[in-house]
């Protein structure tokens, strides 16, 4: 199996560790490739969209020519999975908690609207336990973390986060094989990329 | 390598640095609740410290003085800016003493731009800290470019909830600030100087070391007399012979001024770059900023570091300055070490 990780800018070695870690518990032979341009978006049987700055990483994206191969290939029904950043670019509506609509480029895949750094800012980050559908409890590492302030037509809630001032927040939403989480889950567990490698071997 | 696996070992080398210092009933005896809670959830523990600077790899953190600076930089592609009173060459320039940039300054660059805001305070400045944390900076540079206020001690940086990030010229000294909390290890370089030499052999000298502990991993003895000389827990030298790098993020700095400085430093084992007067005190910041994001994201791939390159004119370069016809006294890198 073939693992593609955008790794333009952020945290795709946290991801590809992790990745590995996985398939190691499954027993799985997968190869994680690093994605920087579209001749490497070939034969993925799964893509990650990692966490860093989504400003940046449209912005490489967009120069690289990579935003519409992989606006293509989100929409062919390959199973990806896209944290913090991932999340923000894979849904159809952006805007920030203090600086409002943003301009940024974004894939817009998902039926989902997020919000940018809506638990505020660093010294807010914060570690929680999330309930997952069908999955179970993960540790969910929040920096600068975006909520998912909605979701409709084939998008569903899977998570939400208790926040003493954001109260109770969507944090992991599915939409047939993507994935949106607001979290970090490469920081703390295997559980969501072997829920990836699932989903890539049906 | 991911930083991931410094967690466990950075919690224990927090929990005797309290237990050392015995801080953590002081902050009690004081009414501070420590560690730091929200209701449910918990807040500046290592994990979101230092999970934090793995969102800035392979990105570029821009020094800025003021709003519409900082709104070139986010254009440009900037995963942060650091925001100054004066760029590092103008402070090398003006002399006397400098301090923390103005509070009004750092907020309304907070208000007006989506990506991460830093700001420097002086060496040993508990309460510069303290404000910045307060006014909710995402990242506090405790610098050498500004003029110091203690001499023997760094700032007890595992008392805030705010990741620090720290200039370092050899290894020993990254994990000295490591092992006082600081979640991010720049190289010092020598800054406001357009010279990307000493940055250069900062970067050098911290590889070295770190292949010579690699040699050494299992050598019980070796490791703990590097411990000792630097000053550090024997852990924190164990964790970094076995990860193969300093274990928290580590970026170039000092010095950058042309995407090709940029690239030259990612492939020295950067994982992203701060660039300081280099863009603003050049004739073409806008493309220069866009070149430089480009050179860092795309460092092993030269067709793209060309490209970059070409975004950008020599004419238009900062012109620099000479390390070897600086006077001693003029160096800031020897500052707080």
């Amino acid at each position: 199996m073939r693992v593609g990780v955008v790794a333009l800018q952020g945290d795709f070695p946290e991801h590809m560790y992790m990745l590995r870690r996985a398939a190691e518990e499954l027993s799985m032979g997968v190869e994680v490739i690093p994605v920087k341009g579209p001749h490497h978006l070939r034969d993925l049987d799964a893509l990650v969209l990692t966490g860093g700055e989504s400003t940046t990483i449209g912005l490489l994206a967009k120069k690289a020519g990579l935003l519409e191969h992989l606006r293509d290939y989100l929409s062919s029904g390959v199973p990806a999975l896209g944290t913090c950043a991932g999340a923000i670019l894979m849904a159809k509506e952006v805007r920030d908690a203090v600086v409002g609509p943003t301009s940024q480029p974004i894939l817009g895949v998902m039926d989902i609207s997020v919000v940018r750094n809506a638990f505020g800012r660093q010294r807010d980050s914060f570690e929680a336990d999330i309930d997952v559908e069908g999955i179970g409890r993960v540790r969910g590492i929040f920096i600068r973390a975006p909520a998912i302030a909605g979701v409709w037509g084939g998008a569903a809630p899977l998570a939400y986060a208790q926040h003493p001032r954001a109260g109770r927040v969507i944090v992991l939403a599915q939409q047939g094989p993507l994935i949106a989480s607001a979290f970090h889950p490469e920081l703390s567990s295997t559980d969501l990329h072997r829920h990836l490698l699932g989903l890539a071997k049906k | 390598m991911s930083v991931s696996t410094s967690f466990d070992v950075l919690e224990r080398v927090r929990d005797l640095f309290y237990g050392l210092l015995d801080a953590r009933d002081r902050l009690r005896s004081m009414g501070i609740e420590w560690p730091p809670r929200l209701d449910g959830v918990e807040i500046g523990t290592v994990k979101v410290k230092v999970g934090f600077q793995a969102m800035f790899r392979n990105g570029v953190i821009m020094d800025v003085t003021n709003v519409e600076q900082a709104q070139v930089a986010e254009r440009a592609g900037a995963v942060g800016v650091m925001v100054l009173d004066k760029l590092p060459y103008d402070v090398r320039k003006a002399g006397g003493v400098a301090r923390m940039a103005d509070v009004k300054v750092i907020e309304d660059v907070m208000r007006h731009i989506t990506i991460p805001v830093s700001a420097k305070v002086r060496i040993g400045h508990y309460y510069e800290a303290m404000i910045l944390e307060q006014i909710g900076v995402d990242l506090i540079d405790e610098s050498e470019v500004l003029t110091p206020v203690d001499e023997q001690h760094h700032i007890n940086k595992w008392l805030f909830r705010t990741p620090f990030v720290n200039g370092a010229r050899e290894l020993c000294e990254a994990l000295r600030r490591i092992s006082e909390g600081a979640s991010m290890i720049r190289s010092k370089g020598e800054a406001g100087t357009g010279n990307v030499s000493e940055a250069v052999k900062h970067f050098k000298a911290i590889n070295q070391a770190i292949r010579d502990l690699q040699g050494h991993r299992d050598d019980e003895e070796y490791l703990r007399d590097y411990a000792r000389r630097c000053q550090v827990p024997l852990e924190l030298v164990a964790l970094t012979a076995k990860m193969g790098r300093v274990p928290v993020i580590t970026f170039a700095a000092g010095g950058i001024a042309t995407p090709a400085d940029a690239a030259l430093m990612m492939w020295l084992g950067a994982d992203g770059v701060f660039v300081g007067s280099g863009i603003f005190k050049s004739q073409d910041p806008e493309s220069r900023a866009a070149a430089i994001v480009l050179a860092t994201a795309h460092w092993d791939d030269p067709e793209t570091v060309v490209e970059a390159q070409r975004m950008t004119s020599e004419k238009s370069a900062m012109l620099g300055v000479d390390i070897r016809t600086l006077k001693p006294e003029e160096m800031m890198q020897t500052r707080g070490v």
